[in-house]
C-alpha cells in the first residue's frame, strides 16, 4: 500500500504519476476518488474533506477506470447516453460531438461489441468528456491505443487543463504535456506546496 | 460527540491486554456456577412427576438455546460497532462469535431433538422453536461461509457485518413467521417449558446454569477474540511486547 | 463541457430503461427463469402422482419454492455484468445516490423476472388443479412476494459479487432471508386455492405487503453498502 504520500494540484495543472507497476497507482487513484478507504491521513478538494460531502466531489470529479464501462448490446451512441446521463444531461449533439472529437465519427450506431480495444478506451475518453468533472482521475489513459490516439489524449487532457481543469494521471506512457501545465509525481514523500484550486 | 475513547478500547494492544485480564474473572465463575447448577439440576432437583428424568435435558438444553440468540445479537451488534467506527477490534469479536453461536444452536437442535423423542415420541418433530432454531444455524453457517469466502479481511469483516446486520432485523420476523406458520398447520404441541408452578430446587440451577453458560460464552469469546486480535496484526511491534510481558 | 446536472428521478429512470433495453436485447436471457418456473412446476405432478386432490393440495407449496428458486436463478447475475465492466464503479461515483441507482436496477430487475413470474403461477397453478377464480389471488400473492424476493437477493447479489463461485453461497445467505416471503406466500396461494376471500384470505397478503414495504425501505441501504464492500 501507499503510505507517506502528500502533495496538493492546482487549477490548471496536470500531475503524472509514472511509479513502476504494483507501487499502487491505481490504489491512490481510487483512493482519491472516496471508492477506497483512506487508512490515515486525509483528501480534500476546493479546501474541504472530500468525505464530507462525498456526493458533492464526485459531481466534480470523473474517473476513467481501466474498465471501459460499455454495453456490448447497446450502440455507442446509447452507451454515452446512460453512462454520461446519469451525471449531466447531454443531449444527441453533444454526444456526436464528443464522438467526433475522439474520432469515431459515424460509428454512433454501431453496436459497442464491434469496437476493438482502443476504440472502446476511445468511447471511454468521450464519456470523459460528457460527464463534465473539473477532475480528472485516469487510470492508464493511453492503454490499447495507438500512437494517434496517445496523441488524442494528451491533447484531450491539454486542453481540458488549460481550460482550467484539473487532472491527475496515472500512466507507464507519460503523455506528451508541455511542462508549463505538467508535474511528475515522484514515489516518495512529496513536500511541494501549491495553493488549491 | 468524540468517539475518541470508543477507538482507544478498541486498539488492538488495549484489547489484547485488557481481554487476557478479563478471562480469568468470566471463566472461574462460569465453571463453578455450571458444576453448582448441574449438581443441583440432576442430583438434587426432584424428578418431574410426568415426564421423570426426561425433563432434566432442559438444564442443558435451555441455556444453550438462550445463548445462541444472545450470540448472534452480541455479534451483529460488534460487526455494527465495526462497520460504523471502522474498528478492527469490534470485526475480530464479530468473527469470534459466529463459531462458537453455531455450536450452541447445534447443542439446542440436538438436545432438543433427544427431548422430543421421550416427549413426542419422534426425533424431528415441525415443532415452531425447532424449525426456527434450525434456521438461525443457517444464518450462522451463511455467516460463516461469506467471511471464508473473501481473501481480503478487511472486505470479509465488512461484507459479513452488512449480513449480520441483515440477519439481526429478519431474525425476529423469521421467528415470528414460523410461529404463525405452526399456529395454522398444527394443533399445539406439547410446550417445552410450561411448568408454571416449578419448584425453586428446579429453576434455582437453571438459573445458575443460564448464567454459567452466559459468562463461559463471553470467556470462550474473548480469549478467541484475542487469538484473532494477534493473527491480523501478526508483524506488528506492540505483539512482540505484550507476548513477552504474558510469558 | 456545461450541462446540467441530471435529477435523482431522472437519473433513477435512465438505469431503468437501462436495464430493460439490455434485457430486451437479450430475451432468452430474462425468459430463462420463467422457463425454469415452468418446469419445476411439472416435475412435481411427475414426481407424484397426478390425482387431482392432491395435486391441488400440494399446488401452493410447489408453486413457492419453484418462484423461490427461479428468483434465486436470476438474482446472481444482477450486479455481475455490471461490476465486472465498471459500470457499478461509475455509479459510485457519479455523484448521485448510489443507493438509489442500484435499486433502480433492482426494480428493472422485478419487472424482468418478478411479474412474469406473477403472470406465469396463476398458468402454473390452473394446471396443478387450482379453481379459476383463485386465481387472482394467486398473482397477487406472487406479485406482493416477488418484491421482497428481488429486494433480499439484492443484498445476497451484493454481498457474493466478486466471490468465484458464489452460486451456492448465495443460496444459503438468501434462502433463510426468505422464510418469511415463503410461510406468507403459501398461505396466502394456500387460501386463495381453498376459496377463502375477504378478511381471510386478507391477512396473509397484508403480511406480504408489510414485507415488501420494510423491504424497499431498508434492502437497498443494504444492497447498496455492500456493493460498496466489494468495490474497496
Amino acid at each position: 500500500m501507499v503510505r507517506g504520500l502528500s502533495f496538493e494540484l492546482d487549477a490548471g495543472r496536470a500531475l503524472q504519476i509514472t511509479w513502476p507497476n504494483g507501487a499502487g497507482k491505481t490504489s491512490l487513484l481510487r483512493a482519491l476518488s472516496g471508492l477506497l478507504h483512506v487508512e490515515s491521513g486525509s483528501i480534500h478538494w476546493l479546501g474541504r474533506s472530500i468525505f464530507g460531502d462525498l456526493r458533492a466531489f464526485h459531481d466534480d470529479m470523473a474517473f476513467c477506470s481501466h474498465e471501459p464501462g460499455l454495453k456490448p448490446d447497446l450502440t455507442i451512441d446509447e452507451n454515452l447516453h446512460f453512462a454520461a446521463g446519469v451525471r449531466r444531461r447531454c443531449n444527441i449533439n453533444e454526444r456526436h460531438a464528443a464522438l467526433a472529437r475522439v474520432g469515431l465519427t459515424g460509428l454512433q450506431d454501431d453496436p459497442a461489441r464491434r469496437l476493438s480495444a482502443g476504440q472502446q478506451r476511445r468511447v471511454a475518453l468521450a464519456r470523459l468528456c460528457l460527464q463534465g468533472a473539473t477532475l480528472w482521475l485516469l487510470d492508464e489513459p493511453a492503454a490499447h491505443l495507438d500512437a494517434q490516439g496517445q496523441a488524442l489524449v494528451s491533447q484531450l487532457v491539454s486542453e481540458h487543463v488549460r481550460a482550467g481543469g484539473l487532472a491527475l494521471i496515472a500512466t507507464n506512457q507519460p503523455l506528451a504535456l508541455a511542462p508549463d501545465i505538467s508535474d511528475e509525481l515522484p514515489p516518495a514523500r512529496l513536500a511541494a506546496r501549491a495553493g488549491p484550486a | 460527540m468524540n468517539w475518541v475513547w470508543l477507538h482507544r478500547f478498541g486498539s488492538p494492544p488495549y484489547f489484547y491486554r485488557w481481554a487476557g485480564r478479563i478471562v480469568p474473572w468470566l471463566a472461574w465463575p462460569a465453571a463453578l456456577l455450571i458444576l453448582a447448577g448441574l449438581y443441583g439440576g440432576l442430583v438434587l432437583a426432584p424428578a418431574d412427576y410426568q415426564q421423570g428424568d426426561g425433563y432434566r435435558i432442559i438444564y442443558v438444553h435451555v441455556p444453550s438455546a438462550w445463548l445462541s440468540l444472545m450470540i448472534y445479537t452480541v455479534m451483529a451488534l460488534a460487526a455494527a460497532v465495526g462497520l460504523i467506527w471502522r474498528i478492527k477490534v469490534a470485526h475480530a469479536v464479530a468473527a469470534s462469535c459466529a463459531p462458537i453461536g453455531a455450536w450452541f444452536t447445534g447443542v439446542g437442535l440436538v438436545t432438543g431433538m433427544l427431548w422430543g423423542q421421550p416427549m413426542w415420541g419422534t426425533y424431528w418433530e415441525w415443532d415452531p422453536r425447532l424449525v426456527f432454531y434450525l434456521v438461525l444455524l443457517f444464518f450462522y453457517m451463511g455467516y460463516s461461509g461469506l467471511r471464508s469466502a473473501i481473501d481480503d479481511t478487511t472486505r470479509a469483516d465488512r461484507a459479513a457485518a452488512v449480513l449480520a446486520i441483515v440477519g439481526a432485523v429478519n431474525v425476529p420476523i423469521v421467528h415470528y413467521s414460523v410461529i404463525w406458520w405452526n399456529s395454522l398447520h398444527q394443533p399445539p404441541s406439547l410446550a417445552l417449558t410450561s411448568k408454571p408452578t416449578m419448584p425453586a430446587s428446579m429453576y434455582v440451577p437453571l438459573l445458575l446454569l443460564f448464567l454459567g453458560f452466559t459468562l463461559f460464552f463471553y470467556a470462550v469469546m474473548l480469549t478467541r477474540a484475542r487469538a484473532e486480535v494477534l493473527r491480523r496484526e501478526r508483524g506488528g511491534n506492540w505483539i512482540r511486547a505484550a507476548l513477552e510481558t504474558t510469558r | 463541457m456545461s450541462g446540467v446536472k441530471t435529477s435523482a428521478p431522472r437519473a433513477f429512470f435512465l438505469v431503468i430503461q437501462r436495464d430493460l433495453r439490455l434485457a430486451f436485447r437479450r430475451p432468452g436471457e430474462w425468459l430463462q427463469p420463467v422457463a425454469f418456473f415452468a418446469i419445476v412446476t411439472l416435475l412435481f405432478p411427475l414426481a407424484l402422482d397426478p390425482e387431482p386432490a392432491r395435486l391441488r393440495a400440494l399446488a401452493p407449496g410447489a408453486l413457492w419454492v419453484a418462484a423461490l428458486l427461479s428468483s434465486l436463478l436470476a438474482i446472481e447475475f444482477l450486479y455481475r455484468d455490471d461490476g465486472r465492466d465498471g459500470t457499478l464503479e461509475q455509479f459510485a461515483l457519479s455523484g448521485q445516490s448510489f443507493a438509489s441507482l442500484l435499486f433502480a436496477k433492482t426494480v428493472a430487475h422485478w419487472f424482468l423476472t418478478g411479474v412474469p413470474l406473477a403472470i406465469a403461477a396463476p398458468i402454473a397453478a390452473l394446471a396443478l388443479g387450482a379453481p379459476p377464480h383463485s386465481l387472482s389471488g394467486v398473482l397477487l400473492a406472487l406479485l406482493l412476494g416477488s418484491v421482497s424476493l428481488s429486494l433480499i437477493g439484492a443484498i445476497g447479489a451484493g454481498l457474493t459479487l466478486g466471490i468465484r463461485r458464489g452460486g451456492a453461497l448465495l443460496s444459503l445467505l438468501v434462502l433463510p432471508l426468505s422464510i418469511p416471503t415463503l410461510v406468507f406466500g403459501a398461505r396466502a396461494t394456500e387460501l386463495a386455492i381453498a376459496g377463502a376471500s375477504g378478511a381471510e384470505l386478507a391477512a396473509p397478503l397484508y403480511l406480504l405487503g408489510a414485507l415488501a414495504v420494510l423491504g424497499v425501505t431498508l434492502a437497498p441501504l443494504a444492497a447498496a453498502a455492500a456493493v460498496r464492500i466489494s468495490l474497496e
